[in-house]
């Protein structure tokens, strides 16, 4: 049921999640955060599975500031994806896996902004846009069609606010509120939270 | 002994304590550090979790006639002057009510509340594990834990305990530096920080009247009230909710006590302000 969009662009990377955290059927909270920080210029989305979303996330991230600390140096985008990956593969075939869906929206020096998908199952590919989870019915149509490279933050926005518009009228859950984010080469900024618009009668 | 391993006072041989072998049966330590004792609480090994042999008892459709208590209404929400906790007191196993004069409001410590949904065992076993956590703790630091720190020690216990069939959904409230503290920790490993909670079978219906009322500048009579009448609402509605309405404060100097309310008494209450109000 949980939405994370992704949207790469000329210089950043575009990420957006829904707010709501659900146990069954009632929404529990509307302002939840799924997005972690593992470095300077480098952030994930998370959905899935309850407990185990927020045990392996934080288990990346310390993973990736403890890199860090040993060798003075940060992981590239395509390194922490990749170890990652790794370690997504390994518990998947460990006695009980982690049944999450990741995004990570990285900027490097060298090789600029990057988007990588990644699911439960450890198959990560680098994206130029992404959808996690039922939103990606809806949605990953109208990338298709309107994605295009070197979008500016407003081009970027603009889709996804599209995208959001749409999953709001053909999706029957109620996503509530969409929290953005933007990774660039000065690092990660605060969008915000977007509503979708209301719908409006054919 | 208990000192010793609080302190991880070793003598003699690297292996024992006091003559005593650390390792028991399969080479597991029943000796360990305080703040990890969740691995000295061992399970079977070489066993499939996955194939989920434990679950017979919380699932409804499992043939095993042993079932755990459920069916619950329990609430906590911050405002101005604190922390409110209400709670109903009914337990129940199937079909048949077996109390009505459940504490499910655990008294962690002076500054710690625990609220008790799902499995009663559960939830008073793992939340007494954490007083003691929360003692040593203070001990250690001679501060005490934040209650970020102390929700999240309960929920990395219970996610290591995921998948065998745990079923606890608690709020734990406290008092620390940053002021008053609700988080939501249940047995899926899940831990939510926020205003307002509502956990149990009733728990839908307690929602429905907190939030039409609640709002963070309620006065301390007014959030007495809502916690109450939320908790009375869903007794009404939530056959599996019941009994009396335990009310707890959480204040800066501490939890307090406000009341314990008969549900009929509120019931009889509520109906002749009703008919008051229509004259």
């Amino acid at each position: 049921m949980e939405c994370l969009i992704g949207i790469q662009g000329k210089d950043f990377v575009l990420l957006a999640t829904d707010t709501i955290s659900a146990r069954s059927v009632v929404a529990m909270k509307d302002d939840h955060d799924k997005m972690y920080k593992l470095s300077d210029k480098l952030l994930m989305a998370v959905c899935g599975e309850a407990g185990d979303n927020i045990q392996f996330s934080e288990y990346i991230a310390k993973n990736v500031q403890l890199y860090k600390m040993k060798n003075g140096y940060e992981l590239s985008a395509h390194a922490a994806a990749n170890f990652t990956r790794r370690n997504m593969a390994e518990s998947l075939r460990s006695s009980r896996s982690h049944l999450v869906n990741l995004l990570i929206a990285g900027y490097d020096n060298e090789q600029g902004a990057s988007l990588y998908f990644l699911d439960y199952l450890a198959s990560l590919n680098k994206m130029p846009f992404a959808i996690h989870g039922y939103g990606s019915l809806f949605a990953l149509s109208i990338m298709d069609k309107y994605y295009q490279k070197d979008l500016d933050l407003a081009g970027a926005k603009d889709l996804l606010m599209k995208c959001i518009t749409e999953i709001q009228k053909r999706f029957i859950v109620n996503l509530g509120k969409f929290r953005l984010r933007v990774v660039d080469k000065d690092g990660i900024h605060d969008k915000g939270m977007i509503s979708p618009e209301p719908v409006k009668a054919a | 002994m208990a000192l010793a391993s609080v302190c991880g006072f070793k003598l003699g041989n690297e292996n024992s304590y006091f003559g005593l072998d650390v390792n028991g049966p399969m080479g597991v330590p029943t000796w360990d550090d305080a703040l990890t004792i969740s691995e000295k609480f061992t399970v079977p090994c070489d066993i499939d979790l996955q194939s989920g042999i434990y679950k017979a008892f919380t699932d409804d459709d499992s043939k095993v006639k042993i079932q755990f208590h459920h069916g619950t209404t329990t609430l906590a929400f911050r405002f101005k002057h604190g922390v409110i906790v209400a709670v109903d007191s009914r337990a129940t196993a199937g079909p048949s009510i077996e109390s009505q004069t459940v504490k499910k409001v655990i008294e962690i410590n002076p500054y710690l509340l625990g609220t008790m949904a799902g499995g009663a065992a559960d939830c008073m076993f793992w939340e007494r594990v954490l007083a003691r956590q929360c003692r040593i703790y203070e001990l250690r630091n001679k501060e005490r834990i934040s209650v970020a720190a102390a929700s999240k020690l309960l929920a990395n216990i219970v996610y290591d305990y995921k998948g065998m069939g745990l079923s606890m959904g608690t709020m734990i409230v406290g008092w620390d530096k940053k002021g008053p503290g609700l988080y939501y920790v249940d047995s899926d490993g899940e831990r939510l920080s926020g205003n307002l909670f509502s956990v149990g079978s009733g728990s839908v219906y307690a929602y429905g009247v907190l939030d039409s009322v609640y709002h963070w500048d309620l006065s301390e009579a007014e959030a007495y009230d809502l916690g109450r009448r939320a908790i009375y609402h869903a007794t009404h509605r939530d056959a599996y909710s019941g009994g009396v309405v335990n009310l707890y404060h959480m204040k800066q100097t501490g939890w307090e006590k406000i009341s314990q309310t008969d549900t009929t008494e509120l019931h009889y209450q509520y109906q002749a302000e009703k008919e008051k109000a229509k004259k």
